[in-house]
């Protein structure tokens, strides 16, 4: 098989090659290797490609193999990791200047979930700096270019993540969502992208941005294969005290068994209006027309508290990261910056995060430094407690009328580099749809629905369900994508460039 | 709407240790009074008998047995210094509350 | 340093004011492990050997609550008599400080677990002295800071600093009072004895060792003076780190004397921190900070809520052994002795060790004789505590067996601790090895007798005569010859029965 065949098998299949020893694991992580060099100078998806680590990873699954020892079900499948999780031996920079160089000293549950499951990790994917923004525009390591347009963005902050799948240097990928940081990219570059149920997956060892809202999940080119990588990474773990105590849905079997036959799909009033595209708006509307021919039932939503989640989310996120962030005072790790002797501890700190973060960091710093300082915290950050509490009510209440609830992933399809750089408002507006859950802590998937009619660029549809309910996710999500597929007669992602 | 001031910028940098620059002290003071703005609805709901949510999930009582887990080694735990000494994490001097 | 301060004498100072304190005191639990990670606790281990990545707060590290350091700061709750949150959460209060390694500390804040209790104290007259309680909550230590370069270790002066993070995360418990009011002139000693008696509580609970010495135990004293008559509280200053009894009470004093010469002079008192110096006794202020502290507390989001189920709470409730002063109430009764008596049982930290010795079988009134008596002598001359003297109450116990069953005297059963401590074995071996043994052999007594009366033919003459207070010195010459191991009672009853003189 040529690395160019090779590359382009989902994970599943790669998975089923190795096991059944058409491929070794070695040939496969060389082909994504190869396509790495080849196209990343371009892409720019990677901040540190780990080559030695992951070609040892590869060759220890096909002694296993040849020991004639059972491989787990993505055993030998390259993986490209979010550089926000730890890795023991390996750089960990999450994007900042503020850690470059920093080589953690233990791995995060996550790291190790995979390497226990023998997914092979091939590095670390470039983000926004830890993890704020929308863009990927905010890394201290440079942009990443969307494969359907480089000079466009890859969507954020996982950009990296997303950009390696779509661009087949890795079949599979990690992302984190606070705010729609798995499914924006997802959205944005035509992948598939899943925030589990807050608590699903370990969030020991993963950066911290804000801990409320932070979720890590499973980026794919397919729905199957993110639920085999979800069903690696979820479940609990003592380690993070916030983590569910009770077993994984079963996301493969549903991914198996994709189907929408009656079920009652809910279509919010809230996410569509003004700021959304035309042409995402267009395939919304033909998406949710194809989920009432595979026989769900279409339901109308109202749930006026959602106009208020993104102001709530811009001040607990904020919050939380100010103090989050505190850590990084270049006193034990990482960046230290004027210490020449005479200068304070107090002011060698301040100086080494004013050069050490970057302009969106900084901001998010002071808005939540604001927003919690007395005088203002009842105002800013008590009441945007409370609006998580109305979000959580109406979701209660939306799924009492409705198994799932399907919305645009995000407004508009992937602007250019730059565009809205230096409006912050502006960006934040591409989290509208996605923040909701965050906040309530339920489970949601994007995955392609077409190409915008106007920039002929990916839209996603965002599936949403309740609380430990992420097979339901899978379910639909496998029904939606096998009926596209059909009616395009290949992958959206075919369609892409090549590069 | 109350606008935020360069003085009040430079009193959350000083609360944050950013030594922010005298232009990034204008630029936030825009900035933040922009955005705070814009997100201040929130405390439409302030008055609200809504009990605020703290933690997305009901979860209580998350607790771990007192049983000894092994420790990083002093290498390990000093290996991303940018200076030690004696096995300790050497920092510039203290301001201290003497 | 070099600020001298004006005082005014304790007595003017208490003449024009009512002093109020407010006392904040932080224990450090005796858990295996740290508050939020599985690291020892053990002292004494090498720099930075009992760390991880959570207690470095390194990126990406979380927290998991220490169930035993829930349950000790439940049963310090219930021993202060305060109500048991139903509901309470951790917060993080933020502050940036080299020791503090993410920069925050995982505190509790308006939710303690604790809350509303009050501990009743006595003072040296025996007099109680009820102070209330206001909340306990949980949190943990900081690191420790080594000061190079400057002078004696001290911050001032020095080029740079080395951090420790062995003690950052060991938990802690923090205990505040209400405002004590109404103490007068006796405000220092009640502050004094407030600490004291938590100690016993906390050592009593078994959940710390609260030695001061070794900043187990920690005192924040907090003090304000109102004018007489008024009830409007004066502004404070917050000594902090108080480190033992004797500080807190002369830290307290200080400040009331110090505070009175402000206000007297017409001056205003500054809210602000100040250390106490064991060495002047006074206070000095700390640095001035530029602007008020916001810790900007907010809920740790990576904690969930700790929700104690009342049965656990009564469960705990049921196991709490007696109170230090519910038994010191009860010793004081059955062993009929004064309030001045206890306090200096008390004082000599004789308590544990009596009652141990009476547990090994010692009647109660010879245990105190010997832990107040020749054992606290022996503590004092070798500058040892008395439950750290190399002798067990078990041994103690068997010496005053022997006594009272008449085999030992005083002075051999002095000579058989002396033994004892000086590692020469158990009471029964020292006076195996050292022959120590009271001579009860009537014969042999009688002999030496007749012997003493024969050798003194003058003194027996007196005796005869009805000078019976003579006798002292042929007990003396009996004992001299049995080398002190005869019983003196009974050889003075042998001297006057071969005189034909009775007693009385
Ligand atoms: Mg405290
Ligand atoms: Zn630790």
């Amino acid at each position: 098989m040529t690395d160019s065949t090779i590359i382009k098998l989902t994970a599943a299949e790669t998975a089923a090659r190795i096991a059944s020893g058409e491929l070794t694991a070695v040939e496969v992580t060389e082909a994504h290797l190869a396509r790495i060099e080849a196209v990343d100078e371009k892409v720019h998806a990677f901040l540190h490609v780990d080559r030695e680590g992951a070609l040892a990873q590869a060759r220890a699954v096909d002694e296993k193999r040849a020991r004639g020892e059972e491989l787990g079900p993505l055993a030998g499948v390259p993986l490209a990791l979010k550089d926000i999780f730890t890795t023991a031996g390996v750089p960990t920079t999450v994007g900042s200047k503020l850690l470059e160089g920093w080589i953690p000293p233990y791995d995060a549950t996550l790291t190790k979930r995979l390497k226990d499951a023998d997914v092979v990790i091939l590095g670390k994917t470039n983000m926004d700096e830890f993890a704020m923004g929308s863009s990927t525009e905010n890394s201290a390591y440079g942009p990443t270019g969307n494969p359907w347009d480089l000079t466009r963005i890859p969507g954020g902050s996982g950009g990296g993540s997303s950009a390696a799948i779509a661009s087949y240097q890795a079949p599979l990928a990690i992302g984190t969502d606070t705010g729609g940081s798995i499914r924006q990219p997802a959205a944005v570059t035509g992948t598939v992208g899943v925030k589990p149920t807050y608590g699903a997956v370990s969030r020991y060892g993963m950066v911290a941005f804000s801990s409320s809202l932070d979720q890590g999940g499973p980026c794919a080119r397919t729905v199957l294969d993110a639920a085999l990588l979800h069903e690696v990474i979820a479940g609990h773990d003592p380690m993070d005290s916030t983590s569910i105590d009770a077993p994984v849905p079963a996301v493969v079997e549903a991914a198996r068994n994709g189907s929408v036959q009656g079920m009652r799909v809910g279509v919010v009033k809230q996410f569509r209006g003004e700021g959304y595209q035309a042409g995402v708006i267009q395939r919304f509307d033909e998406s949710v027309e194809l989920l009432g021919e595979l026989g769900a039932e279409i339901v109308e939503l109202d749930c006026p508290s959602f106009d208020l989640a993104l102001s709530a989310y811009y001040l607990i996120a904020p919050s939380e990261c100010s103090s989050n962030l505190a850590r990084f005072d270049g006193l034990r790790y990482g960046l230290r910056v004027g210490d020449d002797g005479t200068r304070s501890a107090e002011d060698v700190t301040a100086l080494t995060r004013e050069e050490g973060f970057g302009a969106e960091v900084k901001r998010r710093i002071m808005l939540g430094t604001y927003a919690l300082s007395s005088g203002y915290y009842d105002a800013y950050y008590g009441s945007a407690q409370k609006v998580r509490t109305l979000i959580k009510q109406d979701f209660d209440r939306a799924f009492e009328q409705v198994d799932v609830i399907v919305s645009p992933t995000t407004p508009t399809t992937a602007f250019a580099i730059g565009e809205r750089a230096d409006d912050p408002m502006a960006m934040y507006l591409a989290d509208l749809c996605t923040i909701p859950t965050n906040l309530a802590g339920n489970a949601a998937m994007s995955l392609p629905c077409g190409l915008a009619p106007e920039d002929n660029l990916p839209v996603g549809l965002q599936i949403i369900a309740p609380v430990m309910q992420d097979d339901r996710l899978y379910k639909v999500g496998a029904a939606v994508e096998a009926a596209f597929v059909e009616k395009w007669g290949h992958p959206l992602l075919e369609e892409a460039p090549s590069l | 709407m109350p606008g935020i001031t360069r003085e009040e910028v430079a009193h959350l940098a000083r609360l944050a240790r950013l030594e922010l620059k005298p232009e990034e002290l204008d630029h936030f003071a825009g900035q933040l009074d922009d955005i705070i703005g814009a997100v201040a609805r929130v405390s439409e709901v302030a008055d609200q008998d809504v009990p605020p949510t703290s933690h997305p999930l009901p979860l209580t009582n998350v607790m771990r047995a007192d049983e000894v887990r092994p420790s990083l080694t002093p290498e390990q735990a000093l290996s991303g210094a940018p200076a030690q000494e004696q096995q300790r994490f050497k920092v510039p001097q203290i301001l201290g509350e003497e | 340093m070099t600020t001298t301060t004006d005082l005014v004498s304790y007595e003017d100072a208490l003449a024009s004011y009512d002093p109020v304190m407010g006392l904040e005191v932080h224990v450090e639990l005796g858990t295996k492990t740290k508050m939020f990670c599985g690291c020892s606790t053990t002292l004494g281990a090498e720099p930075n050997a009992q760390t991880c990545p959570v207690c470095l707060g390194m990126p990406g590290a979380l927290p998991v609550v220490n169930a035993t350091g829930v349950e000790s700061a439940i049963r310090i709750g219930l021993a202060l008599n305060c109500e048991i949150a139903e509901w309470c959460r951790f917060a993080r209060k933020n502050y940036f400080y080299p020791d503090m390694p993410k920069n925050f500390q995982t505190s509790q804040y308006d939710e303690p677990i604790a809350f509303d209790g009050y501990l009743d104290v006595q003072l040296e007259d025996g007099e109680t002295f009820r102070v209330q309680i206001e909340r306990a909550h949980m949190e943990e230590d900081t690191g420790k800071s080594t000061h190079v370069g400057g002078a004696t270790g001290r911050i001032h002066g020095a080029s740079h600093s080395l951090l420790d993070y062995n003690r950052a995360g060991i938990p802690l418990i923090e205990i505040v009072t209400k405002p004590i009011v109404g103490a007068g002139e006796r405000a220092p000693e009640v502050a004094r004895a407030y600490v004291r008696e938590l100690r016993e509580v906390i050592r009593a609970l078994g959940v710390s060792d609260a030695r001061m010495e070794m900043g187990q135990m920690r005192c924040d004293v907090n003090l304000s003076l109102m004018p007489k008559g008024s009830d409007t509280f004066g502004t404070r200053s917050e000594t902090k780190n108080v480190n033992s009894l004797r500080s807190v009470e002369r830290a307290a004093r200080f400040e009331i004397q110090r505070h009175a010469a402000v206000l007297g002079a017409g001056g205003t008192i500054v809210q602000e921190t100040r250390h106490f110096h064991e060495d002047t006794g006074s206070t000095t202020s700390g640095r001035v900070k530029e602007e008020a502290e916001d810790y900007r507390y907010f809920p740790e989001p990576d904690l969930v809520p700790v929700a104690p189920s009342r049965e656990w709470v009564e469960q705990i409730r049921a196991a709490l052994p007696e109170l230090p002063l519910v038994r010191r109430t009860r010793l004081l009764a059955d062993w009929g002795i004064s309030a001045t008596d206890m306090q200096a049982i008390l004082n000599a930290g004789a308590l544990d060790p009596i009652v141990a010795t009476i547990g090994a079988g010692a009647d109660a009134a010879s245990a105190r004789k010997w832990w107040m008596g020749e054992l606290a002598r022996q503590a004092n001359e070798s500058g040892t505590a008395l439950d750290e003297l190399a002798i067990t109450p078990e041994q103690v116990a068997r010496v005053a067996g022997l006594v009272s069953s008449g085999e030992l005297n005083d002075k051999l059963a002095r000579q058989v601790i002396e033994g004892v401590l000086a590692g020469e074995g158990g009471p029964d071996e020292v006076v195996e090895k050292r022959g120590l043994k009271v001579v009860s052999d009537e014969g042999a007594l009688t002999a030496a007798v007749d012997e003493a009366i024969a050798g003194n033919p003058g003194i027996a003459d007196k005796i005869r005569g009805g000078k019976v207070a003579a006798a002292g010195a042929l007990v003396g010459a009996v004992m001299k010859a049995t080398r002190g191991q005869a019983d003196a009672a009974r050889v003075k009853e042998l001297i006057l029965q071969q005189l034909g003189v009775s007693e009385g």
